[in-house]
């Protein structure tokens, strides 16, 4: 994976600023994202990862500063699973197809959406899933039928909010890899994650947010005690392991809990 | 066989049943949306909105009071989002107050001048005998741009039923599509409001559609589904209406309510959970499948 962003610019945010209820969330963010990057945005809850996705997708304006995205850009966006109610009457097909613009009449999918729906869901492993109801799919699952969503519409951007979060551990591999996948295939990804060591380390471009841009780099040049006790406001302890950074967190005084009786 | 054709020999009952059957299609197809997007409290709240323009209208110019209370409906469905969006006050709160506040006025109306057009029981429970051919023309019409809106735009309603912010991202104009749903909601209560009446309007969007989700996990059934129930709600409840003496609009709501109660029977925890809105996740599902 390269990832480090040195193709040609497709968003960029200068100075940005974004708030919610005149409260500020993000102050003077500036953030490049480039046609070959995979960069995963990590920070603790309410660190404004998920607001500076929205500015990316432009789906939250900012209070100062500049967005520019690449004129004609097509951008995808997976949501968080739990942000989703699962109990909306709908089939993986019908979830799948909806992204797509119908030139026709009819509503109903034509022969030719039906093959590229198919062929999606069969490179997504989940092609005998197809008629389902969403309710009945894995936690993984779920997160490959938006994948599908979003591929549908042969995104150069893909944008993901927490990808693994709430999955197990051999999801959470899957999904690396077929991210990895896509970004072989040309698609720039950027994701917010929380998982630091089953997933950020494993990302070759990370950015540390808290409010503001802390630090930027690869996994080795920001996973150090010092960029992350600034990030996450807890002192851990980074460890190497197999090439790759660890992170343990450096509780003060281990926690024994107190049994009644 | 000859109980059921005896009332077709009536030319009135001819009419009522076609108007009734088109209404009862008509709310069940709309009202998916509205139950899906969890506005059934604004299908109750425009109703009662919309009888506010009605007595105002049939005061001011009785012969455009189609006109005026749709766009009176119209004005206080636009009103409720822009409030809601624009404000800390909630969607809920929101209809409470300009449509129930608009109903309130429509009574004082009503109250201080009567009326010279349709009564106000009729406009209130519903009398498919008044139902005049103006009114058929505009039912049939409104028929006719509601099936062509949720036919091309089909894609885009699902979108941004099921995910509006996904949807914005990929190009829906969910604001726009949100605004025509309001539109389309408020001529089609306006239409049926003969037939059905004020009060018992939103139980027509809400039934077919809450049946039609115990009954399917696909979103196209659905439409489907609700669409054909509300048809036969109100297609029997006419018939059990002539044969009872009461008024159409409360047959048909009684009819769907017992449409409701034998499906949710015969589904039984399967349909209770598919229309009770539970944020289940697989885990619970495979639980069960595995239990």
């Amino acid at each position: 994976m390269t990832g480090t962003g040195v193709g040609p610019e497709l968003i960029r945010l200068d100075g940005v600023a974004a708030s919610y209820d005149g409260h500020r969330v993000l102050e003077d963010v500036s953030f490049h994202v480039h046609e070959d990057q995979f960069t995963g945005i990590v920070g603790p809850s309410g660190a404004g990862k998920t607001t500076l996705l929205r500015v990316l997708l432009k789906t939250l304006a900012p209070v100062a500063g500049t967005v520019w995205r690449a004129p004609g850009l097509r951008v995808a966006y997976v949501p968080q699973l739990e942000t989703v109610n699962w109990n909306f009457p709908i089939t993986v097909f019908e979830c799948v197809l909806m992204s797509r613009k119908t030139g026709r009449l009819m509503p109903w999918a034509s022969a030719a959406e039906k093959n590229k729906v198919a062929e999606v869901l069969d490179r997504l492993g989940i092609a005998d899933l197809a008629q389902r109801h969403i309710r009945e799919l894995s936690g993984g699952q779920q997160q490959r039928m938006f994948l599908a969503r979003a591929l549908l519409r042969q995104p150069q951007v893909l944008l993901l909010d927490e990808p693994t979060s709430g999955v197990d551990i051999s999801t959470r591999h899957d999904i690396l890899h077929l991210l990895a996948d896509l970004h072989e295939d040309g698609v720039a990804i950027v994701l917010t994650t929380h998982d630091l060591n089953g997933m950020a380390t494993h990302l070759p471009h990370l950015v540390c947010v808290n409010h503001r841009i802390v630090a930027d780099g690869t996994p080795f040049e920001v996973m150090t005690p010092t960029v992350l006790e600034n990030t996450f406001g807890a002192r851990m302890e980074v460890l190497e392991h197999l090439g790759m950074r660890v992170v343990v967190d450096e509780a003060p005084t281990p926690f024994t809990p107190r049994l009644r009786g | 066989m000859e109980t059921l054709l005896e009332p077709l020999s009536y030319a009135f009952f001819q009419k009522g049943l076609f108007v009734a059957s088109l209404s009862g299609a008509l709310l069940g197809l709309i009202g998916v949306y509205i139950v899906l997007r969890g506005m059934s409290y604004m299908g109750h709240g425009l109703s009662h909105s919309i009888f506010g323009g009605f007595a105002a209208m049939q005061l001011f110019a009785a012969q455009f009071y189609a006109i005026g209370a749709g766009l009176w409906g119209i004005a206080s469905a636009l009103a409720i989002t822009t409030v809601t969006k624009r404000s800390r006050v909630g969607a809920d709160a929101a209809i409470g107050v300009i449509t129930i506040a608009s109903f309130a006025l429509g009574v004082a109306l009503f109250a201080k001048f009567g009326t010279s057009g349709p009564s106000f029981e009729n406009a209130l429970f519903g009398s498919i005998l008044g139902i005049s051919t103006g009114q058929i023309v505009g039912l049939i019409a409104v028929s006719f741009l509601t099936t062509a809106f949720v036919l091309l735009r089909y894609r885009a309603l699902l979108f941004s039923t099921f995910d509006p912010d996904v949807a914005a991202v990929s190009g829906v104009n969910v604001g726009r599509i949100e605004a025509a749903l309001m539109v389309v909601l408020s001529l089609a209560i306006l239409a049926t409001l003969t037939v059905v009446g004020v009060t018992l309007v939103a139980a027509m969007l809400v039934i077919p559609a809450v049946v039609a989700r115990m009954l399917t996990d696909s979103f196209g059934r659905m439409l489907a589904y609700s669409t054909i129930i509300g048809t036969l709600c109100g297609l029997i409840g006419m018939y059990v209406s002539y044969y009872a003496g009461v008024p159409s609009g409360t047959m048909i709501v009684l009819v769907g309510a017992a449409l409701f109660i034998v499906v949710l029977l015969a589904t039984g925890g399967r349909g209770l959970r598919r229309s009770a809105g539970l944020d289940s996740h697989s885990e619970e599902l495979v639980a069960e499948k595995s239990a």
